[in-house]
This record gives C-alpha cells, structure tokens and sequence, in this order.
C-alpha cells in the first residue's frame, strides 16, 4: 500500500511540475532553473536520517557527506539564485 | 506524534515550493518566490531534524562545512561563469542522493530489504551518480578546463551500449540479493559514475544548455529515487517537480535548436553533414564608420551571443545603448533562446549589467519587425544567427530558428577575426551586402564607439 501511495504522489507532482514551468519566459530560465536545482537539495532531509543510523560507522560517513554535499546544494543554490534575481530590474526601479 | 508534525510540516514545505516556483515564472515576483522556496526548505530540514536527528554532531560538522563552502561559492563566483557554478551544485545534489541511497542499506539489513526498496537505492545510487560525474564534466568543459569540444571516438556507441547492460546485470543481481557489502553495489557505483562521463564528453559546447537543464532533472529524480528508498514524502514531491521542470526547460532548448533529445545527447555536433563552403568578400568597418551610422540610426537591436560573456562586454553593451537611448533612439535586445551556455544566460549576464527586462525581447517577437531595425549588433553570436539555417538544406543546423539580423538594414557583427563559430559552420551572413564586420575585442570596440560619442 505504501508504493501505491508513494506513486501516486509521484505522479501528481510531476503533473504539476509540467504545469508549473511549461509558462515561464525565457529571461527567467537560469533563475529557474538555479532555483529548481537548490530545491533538488531536499536530499538533506533524508541525509539526516543517514547520519543517524545507529552502531555503523560507515553509515554515518557516507550520511554525514549527504548532508555536507546537500547543503552545498540548497545553500549555494538559494544563495545564487537570489543574487541572480536582485538584478532583474523594470525600468520603473531603475529609475532613469 | 512526532512523525505525524514532522509530515505535516512536509506538506506546508511542499505549498511554499510549489508556491514559490509559481511566482518564479514571473519577473516582477521571482524574488519573492525564490525565498519562499528556501522557507520551505527549512521547514522541511527543521522537521526532519526533529523527528529523525540523531548524531548531532556528525550533523552539524556537514551543516556548516556545506553551508561554508555554498556561501562562499555563491558570493565569490563572477556573473560570466555562473553556468559552470550551476552545474557544480547541482552535481553536489547528485552525490548527496547518491550517498543517501547508499547509507539507507546499513539500515535495514536486520530486518531485511525489499526487491522494490533495493531497487529504489539501485536508482537514487545510479542516477545520482551519473548525474554528480556528469556535472563534473559539464563544469569542466563550462569552465574551458576540459576541452569544450564533442569528444567523439570510434566504438563509443559499442562502448556505451556495453556500459548500459553492465548496469542493467548490476542493478537486477543487486535487487535479487541486496547487501550493503554486495560486489554488484560496488560495481554498480562505479558504472554509474563511469557513465556520467560517458554521457558528457561527446556534447559540443554549443549544446551545454541543453545538458545542464537536463543533469537539473537528473538531480530532482534521484533525489526522488531516495525518497522511494527511505519511505519520505517530502523528497518525492520536491524532486519530481525538479525533475519535470528540467523536462520541460531542456525540451524548449532542444526545440529552439530543432533537434531531438537524442540528437543532442548522441550526435556530436557537426559531424553528420559539411554544410556548403561560402565565398564571397567581407566589407570591414572602422570604429569611426561604425560611429557615424549608429548616430544617424533611429532603431538599434543589439544580438548577444556567448562571445559577449566570454568578452565580459554586458557593461559596455548596457552604456552604448544607453547613450543611443539619450539620442532618441529605440533600443532593445534579442536573446535567442539557446545563445549562451545555459537557459537563460544572456538575459542574466544583461540583467547584470542593469538592463531592464522590458527592453530583453524574445525571439519570436523580434523577427517579425527585423526589416524596421535600422542597425542589429551582433556581439559573439554566430550560429544563432547563421542564415544557412534558413536557406542551406545542406547545412547541419538547417531547420534551427534563427534571429533573422540578415533582413536589417545594417548588420555590425564584432569578431575576434574571421574563424568560424563554434559548430564549425560557414556564416553566409559575414559576406551579407548589408553586412559590416567590426573586427577586434568586442569590448574594445564598443568602448571605442562610445568614444567616438563622447567627442
């Protein structure tokens, strides 16, 4: 039962994936796609549990570099892409 | 108790990510949208400390060495190389998934392992591979440390094809017998790895957009993959959005480049078909000639390509536009969709320089009033803008939608000197009637025009 659920949604969210980004124009295509990639970070979530696996060494270091490379991920990931969109200016807040 | 908060904590991530991306398809609320994103994120890595924490300071240790190095990586890198930077993260998120599949086998061997389980670790272990090696390739040809050209040799196909059935054994022997300390795990690891650069290094520079979106969707799936292996919502719902939106991004490349998928990824560029040989005479220009003809202009288009990034003219491109503007002058900016070496690059390297996003135009909305632009201005662009894609039958990017600068009036293409553009094409347009070639540093000219404004 729990792979039927977990499926399903898979399923839905990829549909609404499609949905999300089929519209988006072209001058925001880096920053998107810098923004979907720090999303993709969400590996971390299951780093912990990784790292926390009780009485094995190796577990817990290959855990504990999930959880360094991940948050190379979303940290960097978010940190780019909002440095990216600060200089997305309308003509209006440039103000020449 | 926990673990019920901690899943309702997921579904309030989930809304800011979906949320969050939503508002990224516009420019006027990107911002906010991206920081929404990162507020579900930390919801989501808050509720899964909570209820799956333990080993603090293993934890901890990675927290702040990852978050070290991302914080660095993100303010030091220069706006022209942000295409490898992407690829670099992106190939972190990769690894990550990968370790995590791999870790999840020391917990449950006790108690036994699914067939659908291992083959969710076989997964999340053989596309996050690929897509870590992968985007270490993809770095090093972005960055020129590897060479950028499709590297191509006889067998690869033979090779390759080998590769994939070595992989299919690995993962079908692993999933009949799953063990953290089973040889077709290890074997597993090492094709996957193995064919994340296999996969690159035929792919010519000119077709880096289309990877890189491609590795992003590659990233999303494998950290869906882990999700399946260790049983957690969050990472399913997060990664198959990432993983569709990297779908579509890497369809809309292929398609302004109107090739398959498959094209991209098993042809090297170039090498099927020899396009015809142009002849005819280039008509130079002065720095001066070019001054005197812009003044006189009333419409301007300037035409980006990768050039412009790799001459880090954006600033001087911004300020000759400008000064045109002050002499009454319509100016705008045609981007087409694949100029550049990611999704998108010009408009952020343009962004960079502070060019409002009303005067970037598209494509298709350029073409149709081409013949009334008085002067385009071509900087580092050339197949983009190679009218063999129109008339040339012969030619290997014919079919591919160009930016039709050829139907201005006046055509400037600065360039380095007369060598062909990076798929090895003849550019009929350099031999145009109405065309002028402005050679040198594209930098270096512009400046030497706004020069000539200034006097």
């Amino acid at each position: 039962m729990d792979i039927v659920f977990l499926t399903f949604i898979l399923v839905l969210a990829v549909f609404l994936g499609f949905e999300l980004i089929s519209k988006v124009p072209a001058t925001l295509h880096t920053p998107l796609m810098s923004g979907a990639n720090a999303i993709s970070g969400i590996t971390l979530a299951g780093a912990f549990v990784a790292a926390g696996i009780s009485g094995n060494d190796m577990a817990n270091w290959l855990g504990g570099a999930a959880v360094t490379f991940a948050t190379i991920n979303v940290v960097g990931g978010y940190l780019v892409t909002d440095r990216m969109l600060s200089m997305f200016k309308s003509k209006r807040s440039t103000g020449k | 108790m926990i673990d019920l908060i901690a899943n309702f904590s997921y579904i309030v991530s989930a809304a800011l990510f979906i949320y969050g991306l939503k508002m990224l398809g516009s420019p006027a609320t990107a911002r906010k949208g991206n920081i929404l994103s990162s507020i579900g994120m930390l919801v989501a890595v808050v509720a899964a400390l909570v209820s799956d924490g333990a080993a603090f300071e293993i934890i901890a240790g990675g927290i702040i060495i990852g978050a070290a190095i991302g914080l660095l990586a993100a303010r030091l890198v220069a706006m022209t190389s942000m295409p490898e930077m992407v690829a670099l993260f992106n190939g972190s998120g990769g690894a990550a998934s990968l370790l995590v599949g791999w870790a999840t086998l020391y917990q449950s061997t006790d108690a036994g392992i699914s067939g659908f389980t291992a083959f969710t670790i076989a997964l999340a272990i053989l596309i996050g591979g690929l897509t870590f090696t992968g985007s270490l390739i993809a770095y090093g040809k972005l960055s020129e440390k590897l060479n950028s050209a499709a590297f191509v040799f006889s067998g690869q196909r033979l090779l390759n094809g080998l590769l994939l059935l070595a992989i299919a054994a690995c993962v079908y022997r692993f999933c009949t017998d799953p063990a953290a300390d089973s040889v077709y795990l290890y074997g597993l690891l090492g094709l996957a790895l193995l064919l994340g650069i296999m996969a690159v290094i035929p792919i010519g520079g000119a077709d880096m957009p289309v990877v890189i979106s491609l590795l992003n969707s590659y990233s999303g799936i494998a950290a869906c993959a882990a999700g399946f292996a260790i049983n957690n919502n969050i990472l399913i719902v997060a990664g198959s959005l990432v993983g569709a939106s990297g779908i579509i991004l890497t369809n809309i490349m292929c398609k302004a480049m109107n090739r398959s998928l498959a094209n991209v990824l098993f042809s090297g560029f170039g090498a099927v078909k020899v396009g015809k040989a142009v002849e005819g005479e280039v008509k130079p220009v002065s720095v001066e000639d070019a001054y005197y003809i812009l003044e006189a202009a009333s419409n301007v288009c300037f035409v980006p390509g990768y050039g412009m990034a790799v001459a880090q003219a954006q600033h001087v491109v911004k300020e000759l536009g400008h000064i045109l503007e002050a002499n009454g002058c319509e100016v705008s900016y045609a981007i087409h969709p694949v100029a550049g070496r990611m999704p998108g690059h010009m408009n952020v390297l343009l962004a960079e320089a502070d060019v409002p996003y009303e005067q970037l135009v598209e494509m298709d909305d350029i073409n149709p009033r081409i013949e009334n632009v008085d002067v385009a201005i071509v900087i580092g662009a050339n197949d983009v803008v190679n009218p063999s894609a129109r008339e040339d039958e012969d030619s290997p990017i014919y079919g591919m939608p160009i930016i039709n600068v050829d139907q201005a009036r006046t055509v400037f293409v600065l360039k380095r000197s007369m060598a062909s553009g990076f798929s090895g094409v003849d550019n009929p347009l350099f031999f145009g009637e109405n065309t002028r070639m402005l050679f040198g540093d594209a930098k270096e000219s512009i400046s030497g025009v706004i020069g000539e404004f200034g006097s």
